[in-house]
């Protein structure tokens, strides 16, 4: 008790320099702790209320939150049906976390994924089992972020596995193809792909063939990931020993069942920590479909904002859809930790 | 190639053998490759022609006809789409080289605070990298941009950063040389070949008598030019400073509140990457190393900038070039709040010619041409820093 007493007084007033820092970070914390706590706590307004009400009482308008959440979660999905994308928000998050926890075979992954995904086409679109139809330029919010992210990774991951052999690979054309596509793609920036998906695929497709815009971004989401998604790989790859590619030759397993059935898999496992800071990264990035003008969790908080009433309350709604981003994010990365740490029990047992 | 070289034993062989079949899978895949390519330009032309759009690099030579917010160099409507999209280039090689600077200074103090023992700081940098790095930098641009247009106070109100930097509605507004300005970068140059030169005799030197090169002189001959031509100018020189009128600041040069709000937001948000890699940077130099220099008898100052800086940087410059990268990429989310960058600009063009095709292949090519100049330099520092660590 004592011990640490003098060591944290060591740690804060050790030396002249520490001890000038502590001070000034003391001074700082006095002088702008108490402003920061009046505006975010104390004169905040937490329920319904008035815009007006908000200004007279000069904090934080968290009744900004409590006015338009739903417009933020859901985006312009009409209201009354908005249980409808709840469920499929939850059903992918409870699918994606059974399909993560390495519990199931390959084939009943597979087999849930397309299940799960009817599921939501059928929620969220409608027109079926008397659901009414709500086009896809009305989906928003959350699930719309949640579905770009999940479904860009997962269509990036054939395509990946694919590159990142490729790159391997000791046929030339092959091996040209995969660094050209890899290096290409990483070379630009997402808006630009985004933009080539919204204007170019039109008019790359036969011209009866329409793509919608959420499909458009969501092709572009998967081929962009996909180049990142294969160096994740590669660098599984590079970290399985010669020894299991090689005993698998020895047992008579062609290039096809030896790398699919043998190296992949081990690859995947030991790349879980980047292919964790990929998703992450890749969460964080659907919100630039609002520039090529999908409605998700980002662009329908800056509708929500266009209220001329509500308007001045940006930095209130902003601040509550970052807390949004920061949980899922840390959601993400506690939850690859602990995956990281089953698999290395798997191992070693 | 020997898969190419095909012996008319081999054929023989005929289709187990497995030359034959990496020349087959390889010219397959060059088919099916071929026949997309083949499918996707048939269709292209057939769209294009339906929808009467013009093709061709042409467009690049006519009026433009659109007013850019900011430019580097003269532009007027008359001007042409190939100048525009030279404006917006200039303007996101500004974004991107600035917002390098200014990341890897912030960069440098959150990496130092984050690994500082004093318990008041540390926390408070891990708490930073924390939020910065899980919210996406979409969000945070839109939240800087709304604080500098719609929180700050109205221009009469505006406050004063340093005397006659002022931080208002419409932009950062600052005070300018009137006269002689360009003999501040010509001193700041003049000083950095004075310094590199320093640099070559004193290593020169170190070798031939062993005794340790000083840093201050070095230092000295850096900053010494800049510094007494910054001062000569401030005192003899007149300053146009902004100052107010009925209808805002007038005078004075200005930064509008879009490169203002995208330079705080990709410099916050590319520090805390670039704090977290410095920290590692620096965590991996092992204790024996420090101990090692303590042992030799070297000073505090002696055992950073010898011993642990040349090595943490080893480990650093990679990660550092791949955040580098990003940023570069990242000056494409100008678009979202109004900046006049590349991405914005061609957009733009794409709105008043329809040829959607040739500009984002112009498009894509400058950014592949930038990352390809960011990581080509990259490497060449990083083979210097690996060299100097081996010899």
């Amino acid at each position: 008790m004592i011990g640490a007493a003098l060591s944290l007084r060591a740690r804060l007033f050790g030396s002249i320099g520490n001890t000038l820092l502590t001070v000034a970070m003391l001074a700082l914390f006095a002088s702008y702790l108490p402003v920061l706590l009046r505006w975010a706590v104390f004169d905040a307004t937490w329920w319904s209320a008035s815009p007006a009400a908000c200004r007279a009482a000069g904090g934080a308008c968290w009744a900004f939150v409590h006015e338009k959440f739903r417009l933020v979660l859901f985006g312009r999905y009409p209201f009354e049906e908005q249980w409808r994308p709840l469920i499929a928000l939850l059903l992918t998050i409870v699918l994606v976390l059974a399909g993560c926890s390495l519990r199931f075979g390959w084939r009943s992954v597979v087999a849930g994924a397309l299940a799960g995904l009817l599921a939501v086409i059928v929620l969220m679109r409608g027109g079926v089992l008397g659901l009414s139809l709500v086009p896809t330029d009305l989906w928003g919010g959350l699930p719309l972020t949640v579905f770009l992210a999940v479904g860009g990774i997962i269509g990036a991951f054939p395509i990946a596995v694919a590159l990142a052999l490729g790159r391997r690979s000791e046929l030339g054309v092959i091996r040209g193809i995969s660094v050209v596509y890899i290096e290409m793609v990483r070379g630009v920036p997402l808006v630009s792909v985004l933009f080539m998906a919204s204007f170019m695929i039109p008019l790359f497709l036969p011209g009866k063939l329409q793509v919608d815009v959420l499909l458009r971004a969501l092709i572009a989401i998967t081929l962009f990931s996909a180049a990142y998604l294969a160096e994740a790989i590669r660098g599984g790859l590079q970290a399985v020993p010669d020894g299991q590619e090689q005993a698998a030759k020895s047992l008579g397993l062609g290039y096809w069942q030896t790398s699919l059935l043998i190296v992949v898999p081990q690859a995947l496992r030991l790349a879980i920590p980047a292919i964790a800071n990929l998703f992450i990264g890749l969460f964080k990035d659907t919100s630039l479909v609002g520039i090529v003008g999908l409605t998700d969790l980002l662009l329908a908080t800056k509708q929500a904002l266009g209220d001329p009433q509500w308007r001045s309350f940006s930095l209130e709604a902003y601040l509550f859809v970052a807390l949004l981003y920061v949980a899922f994010c840390s959601f993400i990365s506690l939850y690859s930790r602990m995956l990281e740490k089953r698999t290395r029990q798997h191992r070693s047992s | 190639m020997s898969a190419l070289a095909i012996s008319p034993t081999r054929l023989a062989r005929g289709r187990h053998d497995p030359a034959f079949r990496a020349l087959a899978t390889q010219l397959i895949v060059l088919a099916m490759l071929a026949g997309t390519v083949a499918f996707l330009a048939m269709n292209l032309a057939g769209n294009l022609e339906a929808r009467s759009i013009r093709t061709g690099f042409g467009f690049l030579w006519q009026a433009a006809g659109f007013e850019i917010g900011q430019s580097l160099i003269a532009y007027g409507p008359s001007a042409s789409f190939g100048r525009a999209l030279l404006v917006g280039l200039l303007n996101t090689l500004v974004v991107a080289s600035l917002g390098i600077v200014l990341s890897t200074l912030a960069g440098f103090v959150v990496g130092i605070a984050s690994l500082s023992r004093n318990p008041l700081v540390s926390p408070l940098a891990r708490l930073y990298v924390e939020l910065i790095r899980n919210t996406p930098l979409l969000l945070q641009l839109y939240l800087w941009y709304a604080v500098l247009t719609q929180m700050l106070p109205a221009a009469s109100a505006a406050p004063q950063l340093l005397p006659g930097v002022y931080l208002a509605k419409s932009g950062l507004h600052f005070p300018v040389l009137q006269h002689g300005a360009w003999l501040i970068p010509a001193a700041g140059l003049a000083g950095l070949i004075a310094w590199a030169g320093h640099g070559v005799w004193a290593r020169r030197r170190a070798a031939q008598t062993g005794a340790p090169a000083k840093l201050w002189p070095g230092l000295l001959l850096l900053l010494l030019p800049l510094v007494a031509v910054a001062l000569e100018r401030a005192v003899s020189a007149s300053f146009d400073m902004p100052h107010l009128t009925r209808f805002g600041f007038s005078g004075g040069g200005m930064i509008t509140p879009e490169l203002t709000a995208l330079l705080i937001g990709l410099s916050l948000y590319n520090a805390a990457f670039v704090g977290e890699i410095l920290r590692g940077g620096i965590l991996s130099v092992g204790r024996g190393q420090l101990e090692a220099a303590a042992a030799l008898g070297l000073s505090r100052g002696q055992t950073l900038r010898l011993v642990v800086i040349p090595q943490a940087m080893k480990v650093a410059v990679p990660p550092l070039a791949s955040q580098y990268l990003n940023l570069a990429k990242n000056t494409s989310l100008a678009i979202a709040i109004g900046y006049p960058d590349l991405m914005s600009i061609g957009n733009t063009i794409i709105n008043q010619t329809g040829q959607a095709v040739e500009v984002i292949a112009i498009l894509m090519s400058l950014y592949l041409t930038l990352s390809l100049a960011i990581s080509t330099f990259m490497n060449w520092y990083n083979a210097r820093v690996a060299l100097q660590g081996a010899s």
